[in-house]
């Protein structure tokens, strides 16, 4: 890459870019409007905001790529004097992967099972000739090294199925800075990963951009993770700029109330919104010495007590693969337990869905994760929600129209909708409706399964708000399942955290969240980033002095 | 892929929608060649020259007739109207198509959806069965049996007194019916299995909803896209499969006619230069690529990706 003779202190100069949907029917909505941004040699730039904000579509923007039905109607992006705009096709193709490359979400998705890391990672600088097989080869054992994955020279012959999900995600920065881009665009590469893996992928991450000097867009939404690792942050909304500034004048002294929202948002994450009330002590749910496997001989769960009172809200934390989910599908008879009991009211519920009443099926109802697939597309609010109260309760169906309503109006949402499909409302409004269907069914529990981690954070904050609410209102229990220690803080009065099918801790939130610590309960809340620039150093520097 | 570009495409004139998808061309000539198909089809007394099974007889008889205005098709062996019979023939082929494919479609859902959601061993069976079946080549397996009821039909005849042409026209529909469930049985079950992984159905069987339930409200209405294409081009090859049947004298016997069959009587014209046989064959040929039109249009709108109002 040879920089024009005219010399350019930006790598990238966006200018007013502006992003449409064109349909057959005719110009859709505006995803990016108006937005300029430049990236300095070695510099990074956060783009923060929530879903739909137009971050990765400005992201694919500076490759010159807009997703299917998208097209970039106005403005400049300019890479190294040229614009990407005008380019020809054969320059924008030498642009992708050689200037600008992307490294996204879901490392799991992007790889091809088929075939091995070697053949992936080097598979652009031979397409492109920039390097013969073996220099390729040797130049992704180096970048192995430089990301820490274990025994480098190795790793490149593994299939990606054979490693780890955060191994992968690194695998996927080395297919990136291969042919050492000018610019890596990072899109929200460590959301999937677990809290403790996101650790050490960020820090490798920041390692990686260090050391090459790459400039980089990191996109997003957790302005904590965004801390760690840019130099300046960009605010988006809705396609629009909020605000664009220094890292620590965005996290410390933000100008827009919206920045304001979203900074306050990770800040009162450990305030707890429970105001306990005076509670009965005959326990409500008790799980005791339960073991459960699928069909293999490992014990998914190992031997798990738990008991949760009327008014409780008891939070199972753990990784993903630490059985906590699991656990649920045993309270809820998906998953026959193979020992131990569940107890509901003093009564053993039977193992499995089948032998349970209708009566104890209606007394325990769940909340799932992703309210897009929790809702069937072809039915109207009043059948989701309706379907319940006729099915429990028997109810003519000249008043379910009104409990309906009624219920509607329970969750903050407008009588109105009441005839809608799941396809007209937004993620939260939906997570709304799943919880008005669990409400109707009056029952005494709710497993909530990951309800706010789907959503955007502000939106999850109104959704444990919400919760909160009802639970005030109508005295039910919460089996709380969560990956996310700040919602645990924010809303569980106990906490039982799971690693590989056992309980290793289990008591009162304000115990488990105060020393002495169990050692992983320890190494959980110290992998939560924090808003500080520093914390990554910090906890890297903690834990090198253990390890010695 | 949409390349950044400084062209916007044009916006489109309104043009023909369905459903709320565009109609594009393609499908258009699609559709129209299926209704025209069963317009003849439904108004063959009114449209037909002749009435249905009619042999001209003495001097009117001509064999071979080329197109005329009397016959505008001209006429076949024994000097019968090739347009009239047609238009007869689409009825049966057609119609007994359409009979066809719905029987496959009831027994091939139904088993299918049940083989997704009553557990393993109910899908193993069933499943083990489909893969007997589809083992067979279908036309073969089709004229065994048809040869072996066909042996019995004077019996079954004289004991329950149908006339032999409804007898033949039922064991065609029932035999092709069941050996054409199998690939609907395997489409539906795996439509049903993805279906099935839902939180949606988890949160049914959670409430304690039966499978009849769970079957109607859940599966279905979420299923059918997939299963609506696949009716088009089944019907496709049970038509194609009928028709390959009355050619080779196994299927719609005389004096009845189908497409199949005309084409079976007038394929001597053939080595006599004329165009007679050609027409019914057309015929076949046309609604077969009709039907197979409006197929494909429907599944890519189907397998388009969704947006969040989709």
């Amino acid at each position: 890459m040879n920089p024009p003779a005219t010399a350019q202190d930006h790598v990238l100069d966006v200018e007013d870019l502006r992003i449409e949907v064109r349909t057959d029917a005719g110009p859709g909505p505006v995803l990016v409007d108006n937005v300029s941004l430049k990236l300095k040699q070695g510099e990074v730039l956060g783009l923060i905001g929530e879903s739909g904000a137009g971050k990765s579509t400005i992201g694919l923007a500076t490759m010159g790529y807009s997703r299917s039905g998208c097209f970039i109607t106005g403005g400049k992006i300019i890479f190294r004097g040229k614009d990407v705009r005008t380019m020809t096709r054969e320059e924008r193709q030498d642009l992708r992967g050689h200037g600008v490359a992307y490294i996204a979400q879901s490392a799991a998705a992007s790889f091809n099972p088929a075939l091995t890391l070697y053949e992936q990672i080097c598979e652009i600088a031979l397409r492109r000739g920039l390097m013969k097989e073996d220099e390729a080869k040797a130049e992704a054992v180096r970048l192995f090294k430089e990301l820490e994955l274990p025994n480098p020279e190795a790793f490149g012959e593994r299939y990606p199925h054979q490693v780890s999900g955060g191994q992968l995600q690194r695998a996927m920065a080395a297919m990136a800075m291969i042919t050492k881009p000018s610019i890596l665009i990072f899109d929200e590469p460590t959301t999937a990963l677990d809290v403790t893996t996101q650790v050490e992928v960020l820090a490798s991450f920041r390692k990686l951009i260090r050391e090459h000097g790459t400039a980089a867009l990191y996109i997003t939404h957790d302005l904590a993770v965004v801390a760690q690792i840019a130099d300046r942050i960009m605010v988006l909304r809705h396609g629009k700029m909020v605000e664009v500034g220094d890292a620590t004048q965005i996290l410390q002294a933000p100008r827009e109330e919206y920045t304001r929202r979203l900074v306050a948002e990770r800040t009162v994450a450990n305030q707890n919104l429970r105001e306990d009330a005076e509670k009965s002590t005959a326990p409500l749910l008790e799980i005791k010495n339960v073991v459960a496997s699928y069909r293999s001989l490992t014990k998914v769960i190992n031997d798990v007590s738990i008991d949760i009172q009327r008014g409780d809200t008891v939070a199972v934390v753990g990784e993903s693969g630490s059985g906590k989910s699991t656990l649920a599908r045993v309270v809820v008879g998906l998953l026959p337990r193979s020992q131990g009991d569940v107890r509901f009211q003093g009564q053993s519920l039977p193992a499995r869905l089948k032998d349970r009443s209708k009566d104890q099926l209606r007394r325990i109802q769940m909340i799932y994760q992703m309210p897009d697939v929790a809702l069937n597309p072809r039915q109207t609010l009043l059948e989701i929600i309706g379907r319940p109260i006729e099915f429990y309760f028997g109810t003519p169906k000249s008043q379910i129209k009104d409990q309906v309503s009624e219920l509607l109006r329970h969750i903050d949402l407008p009588e109105s909708f009441i005839n809608r499909r799941p396809g007209e409302l937004s993620g939260g409004q939906k997570q709304r409706v799943c919880i008005a269907r669990a409400l109707a069914a009056k029952p005494e529990l709710i497993i909530c399964d990951e309800v706010t981690s789907a959503l955007d954070q502000l939106v999850g904050e109104e959704i444990l708000r919400l919760l909160n609410r009802l639970q005030d209102e109508l005295g039910i229990a919460y089996m709380f399942i969560t990956h996310d220690l700040g919602t645990v803080k924010r809303i569980a009065n106990k906490v039982a955290v799971m690693l590989k099918g056992q309980l290793v801790a289990y008591g009162e939130t304000a115990s488990i969240f105060n020393p002495p610590f169990h050692p992983y309960t320890e190494l959980l809340l110290s992998s939560v980033p924090e808003m500080r620039a520093d914390w990554l150093d910090e906890v890297l520097a903690k834990r090198t002095k253990k390890s010695r | 892929m949409a390349v950044a570009d400084t062209k916007i495409p044009a916006r489109k004139a309104p043009g023909i929608r369905l459903f709320g998808h565009r109609v594009p061309l393609t499908a258009q000539v699609g559709f129209l060649i299926i209704f025209v198909n069963l317009f003849l089809m439904v108004f063959a007394p009114v449209l037909a020259p002749y009435p249905e099974g009619f042999v001209p007889s003495g001097s009117e008889m001509v064999k071979w007739a080329p197109a005329s205005a009397a016959h505008w098709m001209g006429t076949d062996s024994i000097g019968r109207d090739v347009m009239s019979q047609l238009f007869y023939g689409a009825r049966l082929s057609i119609g007994l198509s359409l009979i066809t494919t719905i029987i496959a479609f009831v027994i091939g859902i139904v088993t299918g959806f049940a083989a997704a959601i009553s557990g393993r061993w109910v899908d193993i069976v069933l499943s083990r069965f489909a893969d007997l079946i589809l083992s067979m080549p279908t036309l073969i397996f089709c004229l065994v049996i048809i040869t072996v009821v066909m042996s019995r039909e004077a019996g079954f005849v004289a004991a329950t007194g149908v006339s032999n042409a409804f007898f033949e026209g039922m064991v065609i529909v029932f035999v092709i019916g069941f050996l054409y469930a199998v690939p609907v049985f395997r489409l539906a079950r795996a439509v049903a299995m993805n279906i099935v992984a839902l939180e949606y159905v988890e949160a049914a069987r959670l409430r304690g909803e039966n499978i009849w339930w769970v079957i109607r409200r859940e599966i279905l209405p979420n299923s059918i896209p997939p299963l609506v294409a696949e009716f088009g081009l089944r019907f496709c090859f049970t038509f194609l499969l009928i028709a390959a049947l009355s050619f080779l004298g196994l299927g719609i016997q005389p004096p009845y006619q189908d497409w199949g069959s005309i084409v079976n009587q007038n394929a001597q014209a053939i080595f006599l230069g004329k165009p007679q046989p050609l027409f019914a064959a057309g015929a076949i040929a046309a609604l077969t690529i009709g039907v197979n039109l409006v197929v494909d249009w429907l599944l890519s709108v189907y397998s388009r990706a969704h947006g969040e109002n989709a």
